[in-house]
């Protein structure tokens, strides 16, 4: 392997990791606290994705406001579901969260088709993002330097507020055993509005980044994040949030050396081959590689 | 907390009446009543089964009461989340302990100060910590699971003792302990006492409880088999037959 080859290798992976590392934090932080897949995870996202295409295309504001905007749609629609659809049905099995959550999911995919357009509309994307920049010697677009530097810092800001602050300890502790930390006075509703809102905050980042790489937006864009964060999941472990950031970027090196090295015939394979490694950790580790203190099965 | 010197002068801070609890179809409580006032050790008795933990988890909220009353401190918290009622003043310290394993021993502290943290006030609660339980001083970053079961039930009764409960609540303190770590928490069961924090505690090792308590309560199947002095309850109720069924029970 050349060492042009290894750099593009490199930043590949870098890039693609972290933000699959995002994906999957996202869908962890939510089934932490509340052992609940979250299946509307992708429509955060979309939902994200649509406001960065209504705001870029209908407003002249300059692209970091359109940014943090996008990003507080998914806030605000990770914040509405949990009060109006979740919240309800918390406290009475998991199988009705699941469900709740699949219903949401397409609730908001038929708005979408129905609302705007079920073809794929144009999202504006800032022009650096897509111009190439050399890193030694090798040429990539400026988008992937800038997920790679927004990811650490975002995984730095992560660990602060889970390590320093009192709600970031209250979450960890009500991950590890939610009644506990009932019985010592985290309120069960804030913990998971914080859950979902910082799940929601990483949809919408996550939201940016995709649609800078596709340029486009359409009512299914959701699914297709949802699934490598499923995957990446379960290689990591679905109760451990570091866990989540090593199996985006085991995702993300599997993907980048399959695409490396299977032979151009076999390359169609590469999605079945990871389900294969997918199927292969539920059979062999279904705890994934990091497993976390999960001790209890509650619902709220 | 102030305290008469008589309890009995005073109105109770808990007072439980007619307490029925089921889990599903299964009635675990048949109607308990039981009063704990302020500064009192109280301590409820009864084997397995017996309903103890059931009445404890229920006052704190985890469980909701078919019927009854629950009235702590004038308020009647009965079916309220546990959340609330910790906010009112009550703290349980729980059976198993229920320590936050990966979290450290500052951090399982700091989620038992939550709601009225400050960094302020934290700190200075910490070196009374410290003071009572020297131990997790040196334990202090070292994460829950790894301490042992003994040092593991200080961390239980330090994590509640920080948010300065009214009525401290103890579910099988002693259970899995070795002897000497056994007498280590019924000698802080002691200077609790004496430090006049209300305590109301659930153990399966009745005499050591019943030596320590100011009344006392004995439970079997979901019913109050007796209440009163504890020094009464040796002599009126052969609580050997109580716990081991018929004839004289030697040490289990």
């Amino acid at each position: 392997m050349s060492l042009g080859i290894f750099i593009e290798f490199s930043i590949n992976v870098l890039s693609m990791g972290s933000l699959y590392a995002l994906i999957a934090l996202g869908l962890v932080f939510v089934f932490g606290i509340c052992q609940m897949v979250n299946f509307a995870y992708g429509e955060f996202l979309t939902v994200s994705a649509y406001a960065l295409y209504a705001l870029g295309t209908f407003t002249n504001l300059p692209w970091l406001m359109v940014f943090l905007l996008g990003i507080l749609a998914g806030v605000s629609v990770a914040f509405f579901c949990e009060l109006i659809a979740f919240r309800p049905f918390r406290g009475r099995s998991l199988e009705a969260l699941l469900v709740t959550s699949f219903a949401v999911s397409v609730i908001l995919q038929r708005s979408f088709q129905l609302g705007i357009s079920p073809r794929s509309r144009a999202v504006p994307i800032p022009d650096f993002f897509n111009q190439t920049i050399l890193v030694f010697g090798v040429s990539t677009p400026i988008r992937n330097l800038v997920i790679i530097a927004s990811s650490i810092i975002l995984l730095i800001a992560f660990v602060l507020l889970m390590k320093k602050t009192t709600l970031g300890i209250a979450m960890r502790g009500a991950a590890e055993n939610f009644t506990t930390a009932r019985l010592m006075g985290v309120p069960a509703n804030l913990v998971i509005l914080a859950a979902f809102v910082i799940s929601g905050f990483l949809a919408g980042v996550v939201a940016i980044f995709w649609s800078a790489k596709t340029g486009s937006v359409e009512p299914m864009v959701g699914s297709g994040p949802l699934l490598i964060g499923f995957i990446a999941v379960v290689i990591g472990g679905m109760q451990s949030l570091p866990g989540s950031v090593v199996g985006g970027f085991v995702y993300a090196i599997v993907a980048n050396v399959l695409s490396l090295t299977l032979p151009t015939t076999l390359l169609s394979f590469r999605d079945a081959i990871m389900f294969i490694i997918v199927i292969a950790f539920l059979v062999l580790r279904p705890g994934g590689l990091l497993k976390g203190n999960y001790q209890e099965e509650r619902v709220g | 907390m102030s305290q008469a010197s008589d309890p009995k002068l005073s109105d109770p801070i808990l007072s439980v009446k007619d307490l029925v609890v089921a889990y599903g179809s299964v009635r675990a409580l048949h109607g308990i009543s039981l009063e704990v006032y302020p500064g009192e050790l109280v301590s409820v008795c009864g084997v397995n089964g017996s309903g103890k933990s059931t009445t404890l988890k229920t006052i704190a909220g985890i469980l909701k009461p078919q019927s009854g009353q629950i009235i702590f401190s004038n308020k009647s918290i009965a079916g309220k989340k546990p959340e609330q009622i910790h906010k009112l003043g009550v703290a349980l310290v729980p059976e198993g302990r229920e320590i936050f394993p990966s979290l450290t021993v500052a951090e399982n502290l700091r989620i038992g100060a939550f709601g009225r943290y400050s960094a302020k006030q934290f700190t200075l609660d910490l070196e009374d910590i410290y003071a009572l339980f020297p131990i997790l001083k040196q334990r202090i970053n070292q994460a829950g699971g790894l301490l042992s079961g003994g040092e593991q039930q200080m961390l239980a009764i330090a994590r509640a003792l920080i948010s300065h409960p009214e009525l401290l609540m103890m579910d099988e303190p002693s259970l899995g302990l070795s002897p000497t770590m056994v007498d280590t928490i019924f000698e802080l069961i002691a200077t609790l006492k004496e430090r006049k924090i209300t305590i109301l505690l659930v153990e399966q090792n009745a005499e050591r409880a019943l030596q320590i308590a100011d009344r006392a309560y004995l439970l079997s199947t979901g019913h109050v088999k007796f209440a009163g002095q504890p020094a009464d309850m040796q002599s009126t109720v052969d609580i050997t037959a109580v716990y081991l069924g018929e004839g004289k029970g030697g040490e289990l």
